[in-house]
């Protein structure tokens, strides 16, 4: 018996490993992927604490990191020495906030509004309409509200024009871009995740409607009581999920929608805008990774600490 | 998504709906904003087709004084490079579409796989991404000097090949779409590890497949910052990045007008003219508008799979 049993158990041994061995090479490919594009460069961490240099006698990035000057904290001093830093830090923290909280009441205000309705193809029309901006690229919302803001031929420009003001120079005074800004972003994002509270609103069961209208509950008691309880993980989802971005900003928003302006600066510079300006306009590869990393660390810690709360608080709606 | 709206009203009584006034002012509120959606879009292809000449007169405008096509004319006498431009964006797009795809059902299969034994190794080394990386520098650095994605089409496709939320996406496609029985017995009946996925899981987990697909269509049909990184020649660049580049040509020539010599302000004169830009505009959302209302349904699937946790 036990001889017969051997080589049978060794056959089924042999095909489980051959199934996790083919297994595996099918996430070869995106497992390499993610080590060449994600992971190869977290080890670039180092030039944060480098004074980045070419080492001309042969030059390659190992070459050149190897050979560059350690620094130390050095980059993250000289960050935090600008002025321009903490416009920035502002500007990111600042937008975000606003927007969440912004972004949260409009989508959950919008999806209630077309769930309450009941012309079903008008509801479907509007969710169309509002989802359209989603598909945009920011180059393309930088030309819509050029026609609306140019200098000489604009819309707003000219309407200005026509009742006697003073146009505002929509280009090089920053002081209305908060505004401008907070528009395009709700403009292009509040479609989409009104649809994700939407999808949530649709899968509540009808009869707990039905059970608090017989208990005599006006609308509003059945929107506070049935459904903002039911939307309830999903806002904690999409709130965590933007906590966790709270220092990384929308980079075509902050630099195609205000054209790369540099007196809109004040108002339009975030840490991602200036992670690029820093590595292709000044070249400064030190300053750059350091803001960037500070972003990651920022950022990582941020979501791990939003969880971590979400999790004691209500263990279902947490991310992992 | 059909049963999104009306849920509640039975058999066209209002029995627990809104009441009337209330709905219109919905109406109003939700209609006014969708609306305001839209509205650029119908602008821009307003300019479009405005003359220079009106445009000269009363600017950007919802009624021009004057009609005209040359804007396209012109666009499509531009000829090699918006063709060129054209084709590049299509080819990044397919080609891209193509590879993620294929990769990311290669991947997320796996992470599907219950009896897959480093499951739990691959799904935190694709999740771990989503929390931490080395950053814009760090990642150019080492895309551009050891990768050699630079200056070359593989610059504008491989950067966005993998996307671990879409790896999720799928994978809870495939829970949702595949009974774990049929793999058994696919390999009871003998079938490779390969031919059961490509052969009996893929089918049935098509519209999955297309939503992802549709994401990263859209993901490389929109997309500049590579170019921006990595792309110097002409021939290469998208017509994102075209768009982009003759919006900041227009305005540099515009402000430095005054400190420049005659042959530069025949330079001006020949400037893409603001019809003809918003042309370009149109072209580039034409195909997104069209098609949009078609794929919206497997778009909407995906981001509300992904939205809710494993």
């Amino acid at each position: 018996m036990a001889k017969s049993l051997s080589p049978n158990g060794t056959l089924a041994r042999r095909r489980f490993n051959t199934k996790t061995l083919v297994l595996t090479t099918m996430a070869l490919p995106g497992a390499i992927w993610l080590l060449l594009l994600r992971y190869l460069p977290m080890f670039g961490i180092v030039l944060s604490f480098q004074d980045y240099k070419i080492y001309t006698k042969a030059p390659s990035l190992i070459n050149n990191i190897l050979h560059s000057k350690w620094v130390g904290l050095e980059n993250f001093k000289f960050l935090f020495a600008t002025t321009e830093s903490w416009v920035m830090i502002r500007n990111t923290l600042g937008y975000n906030a606003l927007w969440i909280v912004l972004g949260i009441i409009f989508a959950v205000a919008f999806a209630i509004m077309i769930s309450e309705m009941t012309t079903k193809f008008a509801a479907k029309v509007y969710q169309t309409l509002m989802f359209f901006p989603y598909f945009l690229s920011w180059v393309v919302v930088s030309y819509f509200v050029y026609a609306f803001l140019s200098p000489e031929k604009g819309l707003i420009t000219n309407l200005q024009k026509n009742m006697d003001l003073d146009p505002t120079q929509w280009y090089s005074d920053p002081r209305p871009w908060p505004y401008i800004l907070t528009f395009a972003y709700l403009w292009k994002n509040l479609g989409y995740s009104c649809i994700l509270y939407l999808a949530t609103i649709t899968g509540i069961d009808s009869s707990q409607y039905e059970a608090a209208r017989i208990d005599g509950a006006s609308k509003w008691q059945q929107i506070r009581y049935v459904t903002l309880p039911h939307l309830r993980p999903m806002i904690i989802i999409l709130f965590i999920l933007s906590v966790g971005r709270i220092f990384n900003a929308d980079f075509g928003l902050f630099y195609q929608v205000p054209m790369n302006y540099g007196p809109l600066y004040p108002a339009t510079q975030v840490v991602d805008t200036y992670v690029y300006r820093a590595l292709m306009s000044m070249n400064n590869i030190g300053m750059s990774s350091a803001a960037g990393l500070l972003q990651n660390v920022v950022g990582f810690i941020c979501i791990m600490v939003a969880n971590s709360i979400v999790r004691r608080v209500d263990p279902d709606s947490s991310l992992f | 998504m059909e049963r999104l709206a009306g849920k509640r009203t039975w058999g066209g009584t209002r029995l627990g709906a809104v009441s009337v006034p209330t709905e219109i002012i919905l109406h109003i509120l939700v209609g006014l904003f969708a609306f305001i959606c839209i509205l650029p879009f119908i602008f821009t292809v307003i300019i479009s087709f405005s003359s220079e000449a009106s445009i000269r007169e009363v600017g950007y405008s919802f009624i021009p004084i004057e009609w005209s096509l040359k804007a396209y004319d012109t666009v499509f006498d531009l000829g090699l490079q918006l063709y060129r431009s054209f084709f590049n964006s299509v080819f990044v797009s397919v080609a891209g579409t193509a590879f993620s795809v294929l990769i990311c059902i290669l991947y997320s299969y796996v992470l599907y796989r219950r009896d897959y034994k480093y499951k739990k190794f691959f799904m935190f080394f694709s999740f771990f991404t989503m929390l931490f990386g080395g950053g814009l520098a760090p990642t150019y650095m080492v895309c551009k000097n050891l990768l050699g994605l630079n200056n070359n089409y593989a610059a504008l496709i491989v950067p966005l090949l993998v996307s671990p939320f879409n790896f999720i996406v799928m994978r809870t496609f495939f829970r949702n779409a595949v009974p774990e029985a049929l793999i058994e017995s696919a390999s009871i009946d003998g079938s490779g590890e390969y031919r059961t996925l490509f052969q009996i899981i893929v089918p049935i987990s098509l519209p999955g497949i297309a939503t992802i697909a549709l994401l990263n269509m859209l993901a490389y049909w929109n997309e500049w910052f590579l170019s921006l990184l990595y792309i110097r020649d002409n021939e290469l660049i998208p017509l994102q990045y075209m768009l982009m580049r003759t919006q900041q040509q227009v305005e540099f020539m515009v402000n430095n007008s005054g400190k420049i010599g005659p042959e530069l302000s025949e330079a001006i004169r020949n400037l893409p003219t603001d019809s003809f830009r918003m042309a370009l505009v149109v072209i580039i959302v034409v195909p997104i508008a069209f098609a949009y209302p078609f794929f919206q349904r497997y778009i909407i699937s995906g981001l509300t799979i992904g939205a809710v946790k494993e």
